[in-house]
This record gives structure tokens, sequence and C-alpha cells, in this order.
């Protein structure tokens, strides 16, 4: 009766060893594993697929929900929810367009403008939930809505175009990378959405803010009894993250060449989707930018190769909630593994 | 010599309690002082005084002769206060250095976390507590003593003087127990002071040097430990002498056999387990923690799966795969976890007893019909002398002892034959303790059959008919009741199948 021996164990007889298939990054596999999956179907169905011009704009239509989504990121490992980034994003570009086309500044207080505008909505979201104790679903669908009035009461309905700022539309839509190697125009839009997944891989990853963001979602009041200013931690991450959320509103801007104080609506669900397809768990405590970073590719892949297959736009709403349920399934089962 | 901490004339009201009043504690610095009192005495209130959670309302506490405010848990630890709460408040995302360290991470620049030197540290640590945790690994899945340890290593890693433990060994069996208190030792010859509360009399004589009895609020004595008896401490808490029930066992071999298991396996977690229980039979089933004994009781009421075996209720085979499906052949089971898996909180006592029962008060059209629940509900307050002002009150509000009478409440009202209650006594005071045990002699009494599964042993002697001892998912014996001694239970419950196993599963190295 040996078999239950193992050997040179010191650390007690919990289970050391947990199965692969149970661990999250067999969940971010799994995930990266569907889209490239993904890809190939939708390349062997149809060859306009993978020519260069179509990818980039699938990663193109990936950018703005991707730096969403990491936004979303940071919120949900704390074990909260935030609704309102797609509203947000709208009233950040709304800003920008006030800044540059009805004020005429330069174009550099626009960006500034548009990160401080989603730190400042973002510090007020993180003051009610963390400071107030409203519940971030609620105080994140009040902000929602406070912003989309913000965003249509400032431009008075109408659209702001950034035709006096020349370059503009370069932030999002020029090519670096086409100026060095002209047969890969990655556009800039796609290198901040990198380089935002970057950053915010190593704030989580290595440094304090990143470390409380874990373990706020992990166990908020053992925190607390540690010694640890919660609130103001709190505070700070949903301010890192409506900073984030200003860029997206400057990518989508940009992209536009204009500020739609209409648009928005729906951007939210879209990251929520994105992370919770990226393995992030909706309880708190765990989660990657990688993850949703691909979670954000799969739905931009799936938008876009049904669009390349002419299926009907409705059905690719489907397809999209059909693809949510199946991915927290499959994330149900590998927790009824762990037991 | 000046005291490590003095407390004195403590004072603090929530909304309609007066929980502490004119209480005086002091603690010096070498020593052991345990604190005890039935649940809702103060003691945990009092802790949370000291370490900052709460505020008191007046009296002063001085530190090393220092009066100070100690108005959150950060002032509390920076004077060298460190609390080991009873349920523990670790984070299970994070690794043990991770958890150590929250809050004072050593940094690059003044804000990339060194990581290097957090697992540095905590080995050193952890090597200085002759003990080997991993520091890279993350918490969750670890067994509550590595926890444990955790939370004390975290407590020394932040230079307290004073160290508080709530019923530390409320979820360790008698080898970590050992551990535990070595370690006590250890901070004690260092000259740490340690407050260490609990319930069991045998742990208090055996590592404490004072002991300081409360009741409703107020401090009834403080005695050195080896000038007094078990009897005196027992009769400061309850305010009475306690009289100690011998078990009586029955003679019930003319009593049909309620249950009966053959041959129960799953994996290494339950080998090949048979027994059977007669109505009318209190069988303690005794073992170390992770012995198996809850996952027999939970295979038996189908919340796990089996890989094989067979279950007879009243002689008849049942097919047992579902709770829904033991609610049916007549099982209950009486979790040991009560607020997470037996009872609805924030809901009112009538309502928890009635919860699993709806059908039996429901009128047409799912209507439910108020009055028979109510009724239903006074005639459980009643038999089982639940203390609750009404069948109205939300079961949060209520003692750990009257929380578990509802359970049972609960249970008695499905009418099952088969009783298994998983540590019907935790967290649950000396008064009330006796309670819950005449109940269960009650309910055999009844012919009801009963499994208890219990990690006290005076617990296990005194009620149980035949005990059942486990040792790594096997059923090594069973013995008579009434006449069986500690000794032979601990002997069954460490029966290894092989020596060589044993040593493979030494967990310290001392």
């Amino acid at each position: 009766m040996t078999d239950t021996l193992r050997p040179g164990t010191t650390t007690g007889p919990a289970p050391e060893r947990v199965s692969f298939f149970a661990t999250a990054t067999a969940q971010r596999l799994l995930a990266f594993a569907s889209l490239i999956v993904m890809v190939i179907v939708f390349s062997v169905l149809s060859p306009n697929f993978m020519q260069t011009s179509n990818i980039i704009a699938i990663l193109q239509a990936a950018s703005v929900n991707g730096v969403l989504a990491i936004a979303v990121t940071l919120i949900i490992i704390t074990g909260g929810i935030d609704l309102s980034v797609g509203t947000m994003m709208t009233f950040c570009a709304v800003v920008t367009g006030v800044v540059l086309t009805n004020m005429g500044m330069p174009l550099w207080t626009g960006v500034i403008a548009a990160i401080l505008t989603g730190a400042c909505a973002g510090f007020a979201s993180g003051t009610f939930v963390a400071r107030m104790m409203i519940p971030p679903f609620i105080a994140t669908l009040g902000m929602m809505m406070i912003l989309r009035g913000l965003s249509l009461i400032t431009t008075g309905a109408r659209p702001i175009y950034f035709n006096n700022t020349p370059g503009f539309d370069q932030i999002s839509r020029g090519s670096l990378v086409g100026q060095v190697f002209p047969s890969v125009p990655v556009p800039n839009g796609v290198l901040i959405l990198f380089a935002v997944a970057i950053a915010v891989s190593f704030i989580l990853n290595r440094t304090v803010l990143g470390r409380y963001t874990y373990a706020l979602g992990s166990n908020e009041e053992a925190m607390r009894l540690s010694g640890v200013n919660t609130a103001a931690w709190k505070t700070a991450i949903y301010t890192l993250a409506g900073a984030i959320v200003g860029i997206a509103g400057l990518l989508i801007a940009s992209r536009l060449n204009s500020a739609q104080p209409a648009l928005g609506m729906g951007y939210e669900l879209e990251a929520i989707a994105a992370v919770v397809i990226g393995g992030t768990s909706l309880s708190g405590g765990r989660g990657t930018v990688l993850g949703s970073l691909i979670g954000a590719l799969i739905i931009a892949v799936l938008a876009n190769g049904l669009r390349v297959l002419s299926v009907a736009q409705e059905w690719q709403i489907v397809a999209m909630g059909a693809i949510i349920i199946a991915a927290v399934y499959a994330d149900q089962l590998r927790r009824q593994k762990t037991g | 010599m000046t005291p490590l901490i003095e407390m004195v004339g403590i004072d603090k009201r929530f909304p309609g309690v007066h929980a502490l009043r004119d209480v005086s504690f002091d603690l010096r610095a070498g020593e052991v002082h345990a604190l005890m009192g039935e649940n809702g005495a103060g003691k945990s209130t009092l802790m949370k005084i000291l370490s900052g959670v709460y505020t008191r309302d007046g009296g002063e506490v001085r530190i090393d002769g220092k009066a100070l405010q100690l108005a959150t848990p950060r002032a509390a630890q920076d004077a060298g206060i460190g609390i080991i709460h009873q349920e523990l408040s670790l984070m299970n995302d994070l690794t043990v250095a991770q958890n150590i360290f929250i809050g004072r991470e050593p940094r690059h620049f003044g804000f990339v976390i060194d990581d290097k030197q957090m697992e540095r540290d905590t080995a050193a640590l952890f090597s200085g507590m002759n003990v080997v945790i991993d520091p890279k690994r993350f918490v969750q899945g670890m067994s509550i003593a590595r926890q444990q340890m955790i939370e004390i290593a975290k407590a020394i890693s932040h230079d307290s003087k004073v160290l508080v433990m709530d019923e530390p060994t409320a979820a360790l069996n008698d080898r970590e127990i050992d551990e535990l208190f070595r370690i006590i030792n250890q901070l004690r010859d260092a000259g740490k002071g340690i407050i260490y509360i609990s319930h069991k009399m045998d742990e208090i004589q055996r590592i404490s040097d004072r002991v300081t009895v409360m009741r409703d609020g107020q401090t009834v004595g403080t005695r050195n430990t080896p000038e007094v008896t078990l009897e005196e401490i027992i009769s400061m808490m309850v305010g009475r002498a306690l009289v100690q029930d011998e078990a009586k066992v029955p003679d019930l071999s003319a009593a049909p056999v309620a249950l009966e298991v053959r041959g129960l396996t799953r994996g290494r977690e339950i080998r090949d387990v048979s027994f059977s229980l007669r109505k009318g039979e209190i069988l303690g089933f005794a073992g170390l923690m992770g012995a198996g004994r809850t996952e027999v009781a939970r295979a038996i009421f189908g919340a796990d799966p089996l890989d094989a075996g067979e279950i007879f209720v009243n002689g008849a085979p049942r097919r047992i795969r579902s709770p829904r499906d033991a609610v049916r052949a007549g099982i209950g089971y009486l979790s040991e976890d009560r607020k997470h898996f037996g009872l609805a909180l924030p809901m009112s006592v009538r309502d928890n007893i009635a919860l699993t029962a709806f059908d039996k008060f429901a009128r047409a059209g799912g209507l439910l019909d108020d009055g028979a629940m109510h009724r239903t509900a006074r005639e459980s307050i009643q038999t089982l002398d639940i203390r609750t002002p009404s069948d109205q009150q939300e079961v949060r509000l209520l003692s750990g002892g009257n929380q578990q009478k509802v359970v049972i409440a609960k249970w008695l009202l499905r009418d099952c034959e088969v009783l298994i209650f998983d540590e019907p006594t935790r967290g649950i005071d000396v008064g009330a303790k006796s309670e819950i045990y005449k109940l269960l002699n009650r309910l055999a009494a009844e012919g009801r059959a009963i499994i208890m599964i219990s990690s006290e042993l005076p617990e296990i002697l005194r009620l149980s008919h035949r005990i059942a001892v486990m040792c790594e998912g096997r059923l090594t014996g069973v013995l008579p009741g009434g006449q069986s001694s500690q000794e032979e239970i601990m002997a069954l419950a460490t029966l290894r199948p092989s020596q060589t196993v044993a040593p493979s599963e030494q967990e310290q190295p001392a």
C-alpha cells in the first residue's frame, strides 16, 4: 500500500501536485488554442481572411476593446465590476474634442486631457466603491449614466470633428512600423494596445499596486487587518483603470477622427466578455492581462470572420453570447476538477 | 517589573449590549496567559480592542507602561501586538511570502516589489521556527495548521512582543497541536507574551502559566494555572458547578439495524469502510484530522460520489447519489461548518427550520402556510429549548449552541431516522455543549440512529455507545463505549497498515 507515498514531501498531507488541466494557465492556453482554431477555420473557409489587410483590420478592431478589457481586468481582479468603461471612453473622447477643436489647443494637451479625464472619472468610481461602500455594480452603473449624460450635454448631442488638428487621426491609424517595414503596416493603435498590455502586466506582477489588486480580490478584510489602507489602494486601482480608459477614448476618437457622444454603450459588455473569455475569475483574486488580450482577439476574430463569410450581424451577436457561456462553462469544469 | 500589557477598566458598548464592563487584564513578558469564558463572555471583544479593530469607550491600555490609543489595526501592530484570528485571514491567491509581507513589501525604487528578498526573509523566518514551508507556494489548498504557522510567522516578522491566539487548535490534530505548542514555548522562552484563548481545559493546563476567566463582559478572576483545578475554572466560567455524566450504554442487541454500509471506497480518502448502526445507537467516529471521517459521512449522504460500496437503510439496499436521495432514505447530515452549509444566516429561525421542508407547508398554488410554519417553529423552539426572543429572530444573531439546535430542528422535521453529526459542538461553549449532549442522548433514546464525528476524545468517550476509529481512510477498529480509554483510541487512530509508511508522512523534521 505504498501508493499514497510521495517521498520527500515536506509540506504536509495537503495535495501537492495539482493536475495541469486544473490550472489557470490551462484556461489561458485553452483560450489561445480556441483562437488558433478559429483562425484556421476561417482561413480555410475564406481565402480573404488571411490577407494582411484583413489581419490588420482585426487587430485594429481589437485595439479599443483590448485596452478597455485591460482596464476592466484590473477592476475584476479586485473583486469588482465596471459597467462605466464604455461611456467613460466616450466622455474622454468628447473632452479631447473640446480641448482640441473647440479650444484649439495643441495635440499633446488633447492626449493629456483624455487620460486625465479618465483618471478623474476612475477616481470618482473608486471613491464611491471604496469609501462610500457602494457596490461596484451600482456605483459604475450610476457612473455609466452620468458620463453618457455629460457627453451629450457637452456636445449638444452633436459629434465633434478633429479636422483642425492634423495628425490626430495618426494616433490610431498611422503606422510607425509601416514606415520602417512597408510590407507590415501595423497601425499605431495596435502598438498602443501592446504597450498598455505590457505596462499593466508589469504593474500587476511586479509592483505593490499590482500585488494589492490581487490581495483585494482575494481577501480584503485580511488585508485591512494587516494594516493596509485598503480604501486608498482600491481607489488608486480604479483611477489607474480610468486612465487606461482615457487611452481607449483617444484610440476611438482618432480612429473615427471625431468624438461621437452617442457612442459607448455596449462597449463595457464586450470588454467584460473579453476578460471572462480570458479566464479571469469574476469572484476576484485571479486574472491576467494576457488572458484578456486573447479574449479581445477572439471576439475580434469571430466578428471579422463571420463578416468575411457574410453571416448576418444578428448571428454574430448570438455567436458571441454562445462563446461567453462556453468559456465560463469550461472554467467551471476546471474548477470542479480542483474540487 | 512592568507588565507588557495592562488593560484597566475597559468599557465597551454596542447598540443594545454592554459588551465589556470595567475589564482589567495584564500580560507579562515570557508568559502564556490563557483567556477563558463562554462564547459571548467578551474575550474576542477585549482582544479586538487590544488589536485596534474596535475602539474602547472607557478605560486605559498601557503597553510597557505607556498609555496608548490603539485606534487602528496598524497602530496596534506598530505597538507590537500581533493577533492570529480564529477565522484565519490569509489571501488564498497570494503566495506564503506575499501574505507574510503584505503591506510592507521590500521594494526597488519604491514601487517594484523585491520578491527574491521577500522569499529569503520568509525562509529565514520559518527556519527560525523550525518549520518547513515553501515561501513560493500559494496559500490555496494548504491545511489550517500550515496557515496558522504562516500567521505566526507573520506576527513574528512584525517584531510583535505580544501574540494573541484565538482558539488556535480548533482545527488541528494532535500532532499539529504538539508542533504549535513547541513554537509557543519557543516564543515564551524568547520573552514574548502570549494570550491564548481556548475552550479546551487540557490545553490550558498544558501550555498556560496563568488563566483569566471572563463571564458576561466582566473578568471573574485570574489564577496561576498550576494552582487551579478544572472544576474551579468551569464553575468560574458558568457561575455554577457542572455535573459530568458518564456514558450510559444501553443494551441494543435486539434493536434493528438502521444503517449498514459495506465496502465504501473512493480513491485514497475512503478505503473499504464497512460498519452498521442500530436504532437508538450513538456511533462515535474518532480519528485524526484528515482520517476520512467527514468523507465517509459525505459519501453516505450522497454529497460526494463513491467508487464502490453499498448502503442499506433498514435492511434494504438504497442507491444514494445525491443528498436528495439520502434525505428520501431518511438520512440527515449536519455539517461541521454550519454557517456555510447548514444555515441561511440572514433568515429567521422559523424560515430556517422550515427551509428544507417547505413542501410540508405549501398549499395549493405554492403559497406557504405561515401559520403552520409558525406553530412548527414554536414547537421546535420549545422541545429543543432554543433560546431566541421569537421565531422571527435572524439566525445569525443566535449563539453557536442555539444555531446548532436550529440545524437539528431542521433535520428532525424531515423525519430522518439516521442523523450524522459532524463535529456537533465545534465553536460552542461549555454550558451549551452539555445541552447538545443531552439532546443527542435524547434523540438516541427516541430510537434514532446517530453517527457522531468528533475530534474531541472526551466528547467521544462521553457519548458513544460504540466508537469507530479511522486512520488514513480505513476503519482501523470499533471499540465498545463506556469502557475504552483515550489511549486505545489513539492507538487505532495512528495505526498505519505498514510501518514503512510512517516516516514519509512526517511533516516537520524538528
